[in-house]
């Protein structure tokens, strides 16, 4: 073997272990929002959990196309957005009722791959940096819609709206003999666990699709796609083809992640599903988890999410304990969080250069 | 002789005022192998990527047996069986050796959409992999990333992707170039390999003399974008011309 073969053989004992850490890091995630409603039973907790469980989905699906195919697009938000409308708009006009869930779903679906279809086959043959434009043109116009649209949309104030009675937190999934709601680990087995792990279990599911679809035949594809477009079409790939299709499927999956998250929250306005500042939340995931390693959407997901809600707590715990030194306390003042999550990104990226799972798992040279 | 696999009619390509390629009309027909030669910048890789797809031509046409490809992009021309090989390694370096004659074999077969069934499952596919890198002396180094082979490697599975592919006409643009003098012979046996199936059509862009004789069946000449001279290489190599823009030698003392 040459030396440039042994070293490579070597960094790949590297990444042996690297890959580990990050399997054990993703399995413990995994059993903690499995288990979410009986480790952290209070209502912030369970809110974080079920945010972490469809962020997790919306990364990915957003990880299919820029870690995967090389595609950069600011319009994700706008198919989570279509989702949540969708599903809210539908439940409120037609009631809490699962055919209202389901219509609102798939109408939603419908107008997310329309859309998509029809962007990604007028822009994906131009330079990447002209479709980032057309996305974000796309992403502005429907969230002026959207607000704009006030009858149907509540415009800035959202919609608020009932969902399915499985889900209110008076139905009873299991009872006790006296007919009481039965507890697990003394927590209430009621409408409001069911909402969870419709959340968990939907998210999960669309997670193995992706999984399914990044190690299938396709999948390769569009890594040959993002590696180098001019040989992948000399082989005989359709590039144009290939990223409408990832594009319009990251779509579908964004949509359906939104339809999710709107039966979570009861309620839907731009703030929760269309501003940028969610099309951010998952720029950072993605490239703090990995791009292209899918593991590091849930790396991600998990320690943005977990940073938002936490670390204006931590600080404050940490503020008190420093009180009788001089200058710490102002500066772990919790009103000086974003700051420090600034801070947090910034050494993220320059010890994890790849994010974390893609440096961790890294297999070759650079 | 038989009906030509490939043809070009009065191809040309201009970049601004500069001509690469002048109305170069030629065939190549199954089972020969014609080596095209000439000077640095006399348009021998912009022919080839007018007939490949990677560049369109400014006028003429190309024919893949009797039908036009000129409109087809690069891979419609590839499944319509002209395959190409690069002169600057142009692989995927992230993916595996094995993934990238993978790519190779599943666009041969059309799999490429494939998308609720793993890539490991279909065997047939990874078996066909690894016996192009068993051609190609890459086994040993299939699950290595690209930019872990050194470039002899690289070169070698620029052919392996070629031969995945199947294609009736093969187009190799300096197949050996930066390969060590052990490596070369492995390239040239599967060139001569392929030449021996009479259905195959070889077109080689080449600068080792050794090499072309060794091969060529005939050997086109390109000179500022145009062909001066085409037929039998003992006849090309003797020609005047071919002596003073070739091997820089003027007609005069040749003479």
């Amino acid at each position: 073997m040459t030396d440039a073969t042994l070293a490579a053989t070597s960094r790949h004992a590297i990444g042996r272990t690297g890959r580990f850490i990050v399997y054990a890091i993703v399995g413990l995630i995994g059993v903690c929002l499995f288990l979410a409603p009986f480790l952290f039973p209070d209502v912030r907790s369970q809110e974080v959990a079920s945010r972490i469980c469809v962020f997790i989905v919306l990364v990915a699906s957003y990880d299919l196309l820029i870690g995967y195919t090389g595609i950069v697009s600011f319009a994700h938000t706008m198919f989570f957005g279509i989702g949540a409308y969708g599903a809210a708009i539908a439940l409120k006009l037609m009631g809490p009722t699962w055919t209202a869930l389901l219509t609102g779903g798939v109408i939603a679906l419908v107008v997310s791959l329309l859309l998509a279809a029809l962007v990604g086959m007028l822009s994906l043959r131009v330079k990447a940096i002209f479709f980032a434009m057309v996305t974000l043109a796309a992403a502005s116009v429907m969230a002026v819609l959207a607000s704009q649209l006030s009858d149907f949309t509540g415009g800035e104030d959202g919609v608020i709206y009932k969902i399915p009675k499985l889900f209110s937190p008076a139905t009873k999934l299991l009872t006790d003999e006296n007919g009481k709601v039965l507890k697990i680990f003394g927590v209430s087995a009621n409408g409001k666990m069911a909402l969870y792990y419709f959340v968990f279990f939907g998210s999960l599911l669309l997670y193995l699709v992706m999984m399914r679809i990044v190690a299938s035949p396709l999948g390769t594809v569009l890594e040959a796609v993002r590696e180098n477009e001019m040989r992948a079409e000399a082989l005989g790939y359709r590039v144009v083809f290939y990223r409408t299709a990832i594009f319009c499927i990251a779509a579908l999956i964004a949509t359906c992640a939104g339809v999710m998250r709107a039966v979570w929250l009861k309620y839907t306005g731009p703030d929760t599903s269309l501003s940028f500042a969610i099309m951010i939340d998952i720029l950072l995931m993605v490239v703090i988890g990995g791009m292209g390693t899918m593991l590091g959407a849930i790396i991600g997901a998990t320690l943005m999410s977990l940073a938002q809600y936490y670390l204006k707590d931590l600080m404050e715990i940490a503020s008190e304990a420093t009180a009788g030194i001089p200058l710490l306390p102002d500066l772990l003042a919790p009103d000086r969080w974003l700051l420090w999550l600034g801070i947090l990104f910034v050494l993220l990226v320059y010890f994890f250069p790849a994010g974390i799972a893609g440096t961790l798992m890294k297999k070759g040279a650079h | 002789m038989s009906s030509a696999s490939l043809r070009t009619d009065k191809l040309t390509r201009q970049f601004g005022g500069h001509t690469a390629v002048n109305a170069v009309s030629a065939s190549f027909h199954p089972g020969e192998l014609t080596v095209i030669v000439g000077p640095n910048g006399a348009g021998k890789t912009t022919y080839f990527n007018l007939i490949s797809g990677q560049l369109w031509p400014s006028s003429g046409h190309i024919f893949k047996g009797e039908t036009e490809i000129t409109g087809f992009s690069p891979s419609s021309r590839a499944k319509a069986g002209v395959g190409r090989a690069f002169q600057l390694t142009n692989l995927f370096p992230q993916l595996s050796v094995l993934e990238n004659v993978r790519l190779a074999v599943q666009a041969q077969h059309g799999l490429g959409h494939v998308i609720f069934r793993t890539a490991r499952s279909f065997k047939k596919l990874r078996d066909e992999a690894h016996a192009y890198l068993e051609a190609t002396r890459l086994d040993r180094v299939a699950h290595l990333p690209v930019t872990a082979l050194p470039h002899g490697d690289q070169r070698k599975l620029e052919i392996a992707l070629l031969l995945a592919l199947k294609p009736d006409v093969f187009m190799f643009d300096e197949p050996t170039a930066g390969m060590s003098v052990d490596e070369a012979p492995v390239i040239l046996e599967l060139i001569e390999e392929i030449k021996k199936d009479a259905s195959k059509t070889v077109l080689l862009v080449e600068h080792k003399m050794d090499v072309v004789r060794s091969l060529a069946d005939r050997i086109i000449v390109l000179h500022n974008g145009e062909l001066v001279a085409d037929g039998l290489p003992d006849e090309v190599i003797a020609l005047p011309i071919v002596r003073e823009i070739y091997l820089g030698i003027p007609a005069e003392d040749a003479a």
